[in-house]
């Protein structure tokens, strides 16, 4: 079957964004993806909005944004599965071009969360859990998460340091990313130091509520050759679920869905875990990277925290993992991070990455999880 | 009366309704599908093996294990004045894991993943309206001696 190709990549900058609303942030991202495109507007038969409606004041969040993007009367639609809803829209779109329904879609991953007030997300994010038996006792999302970590720790020896670990190394490459929230490198010693949010996690564990808007366009294989030459291959697409309770799980040391959905990616792409050249892993909080990791076979179950340890997923190491910056210094736009994780793997193998560009780049990966794992999305690309 | 169940309640209406007057009577239930057989904790109404809709409920020990537990600093909406509070999820005897705060009966310092816990029965007496929950203590605690000091 002809292969899906992304032929335009366009990313706004993430942050606290007072000044904008959502569509106007989601233009931003277009804008940028149809110039580096080089397409008309009008050759867009359709798009698919990744966002999370329940952080906006505005109601059908896809009616606005095809307006103000000038592309009615062209079809839109939402997907919504937390966290992952920007990968679930690329999923949708590369489907109706593999069904030969629509040649050429835009995604377009955008929010806007600071319309809410810190509490009231995390009373949100809570309820990502199962609201009936869990909610109710106040969690959170980072305390579900902390719950990972100290199960991890307590289980194969991993350290809080080791945790913090990946947060100075994204924190380092984010400070290369003009589009990051955060554009500063951390020390282990202040990354220590800061505020508890909910054991062992501490402030600098936790990505941070953002604002922002990516966007991929992609195409027919026919139809990407006759339009341009900078294309990327979108060539293993996995997805995969697991409970919505974590109480009903197998364990709490990784996750299901991202074994599952990684499993079919690779299959589906040809290649195994050690063919990865580049990958961007969900990093929402500093355990979620090292049971990436290992969900992703990067490395043996029990040896993430060593693996970033050792600096093997720095540029130069075995496999160079969020080298943009990740979700802990880019900020976590929730709708937007899929979108912004594909962007960031097709700029790596267009060698147009700059100075964290990983040398000779060939195969990329992006896992993009929702919620506590409910739902993963794992994509394989290729440079050719 | 599942709206008794919580300090914040998100869902008072369920098949499983009942849960919170035996909760409230000291009893901790979870369900067994008439049909086949499959039991679980938290309790269904709809048999996840065989799709059943016919079920009862059936009384389980509490007697637990602790499998992993967070102290939340930074709390959501509703509950700005319990925090901080640690939520302890655990392996139950009967089978099934339960998610609840660790009580007073267990000083912070003391508090071990793999240690044996007891899931008793609460109510929130400090309140007017009924609220009812349950808590991870010290094997051995009752429903009485863990309700006098109140809320975790």
């Amino acid at each position: 079957m002809a292969r899906v190709v992304i032929i335009g990549i366009g990313h706004g900058v993430f942050g606290r964004r007072s000044d904008a609303t959502v569509q106007e942030l989601a233009f931003e991202a277009f804008r940028a993806a149809i110039e580096d495109a080089g397409i008309e507007r009008d050759l867009i038969d359709a798009s698919v909005i990744g966002s999370v409606p329940e952080y906006h004041k505005q109601r059908s969040l896809s009616g606005v944004v095809q307006e103000y993007l000038g592309l009615n009367p062209k079809p839109v639609w939402l997907t919504e599965v937390a966290c992952a809803s920007g990968s679930a829209a690329i999923r949708t779109a590369w489907m109706s071009i593999k069904a030969g329904v629509h040649k050429v879609v835009a995604v377009v991953g955008c929010q806007k969360m600071t319309e809410l007030t810190t509490p009231e997300i995390l009373a949100l994010m809570g309820r990502v859990g199962e609201v009936q038996w869990e909610s109710i006792f106040g969690t959170t999302f980072p305390a579900y998460y902390a719950m990972f970590a100290q199960r991890h720790m307590h289980e194969f020896g991993t350290t809080h340091e080791q945790m913090l670990q990946v947060a100075v190394k994204n924190h380092h490459y984010g400070s290369m990313n003009p589009c990051a929230l955060f554009q500063k490198e951390i020390t282990m010693e202040k990354a220590l130091a800061s505020e508890l949010v909910a054991t062992p996690f501490n402030v600098y564990d936790c990505c941070a509520n953002a604002d922002g808007a990516a966007c991929v366009i992609l195409a027919d294989e026919a139809t990407a050759k006759k339009l341009s030459k900078k294309t990327v291959w979108l060539d293993g697409m996995g997805a995969a679920t697991a409970s919505m309770s974590v109480l009903r799980r197998p364990d709490l040391v990784g996750l299901p869905s991202a074994q599952e959905a990684a499993r079919v990616a690779y299959a589906m792409a040809g290649v195994k875990a050690d063919d990865i050249n580049v990958a961007e892993v969900h990093d929402c909080f500093t355990i979620a990277e090292i049971m990436a990791y290992e969900d992703l076979g990067f490395c043996k179950r029990g040896e993430g925290g060593k693996f970033i340890e050792e600096r093997r997923t720095y540029i130069g190491g075995k496999v160079a993992v969020n080298v943009d910056g990740g979700l802990k210094s880019k900020g976590h736009p929730i709708g937007s991070t899929g979108v912004s994780m594909t962007v960031e793997i097709a700029k790596q193998l267009r060698g147009e990455a700059g100075e964290r560009q990983v040398p000779g780049a060939g195969v990329g990966l992006t896992h993009n999880v929702g919620g506590i794992g409910q739902y993963t999305f794992v994509q394989v690309l290729r440079r050719e | 009366m599942f709206k008794w169940f919580g300090k914040v309640n998100f869902s008072p209406y369920t098949k499983v309704s009942d849960f919170a007057q035996h909760l409230k009577d000291g009893r901790l239930m979870g369900s067994r599908c008439k049909k086949c057989g499959a039991t679980s904790f938290p309790p269904r109404a709809d048999c996840g093996k065989c799709l059943s809709g016919d079920f009862e409920f059936v009384e389980i020990s509490g007697k637990a294990v602790l499998h992993t537990y967070t102290k939340i600093v930074a709390a959501p909406t509703g509950f700005e004045d319990v925090v901080p509070y640690t939520v302890g999820v655990v392996d139950l005897k009967e089978g099934g894991r339960l998610l609840a705060w660790i009580g007073e009966s267990i000083a912070e310092k003391e508090i071990k993943i793999g240690m044996d816990l007891q899931v008793v029965p609460r109510i929130f007496e400090e309140l007017e309206e009924i609220k009812v929950y349950y808590s991870l203590e010290k094997p051995g605690t009752t429903w009485g001696r863990a309700s006098e000091g109140g809320a975790a």
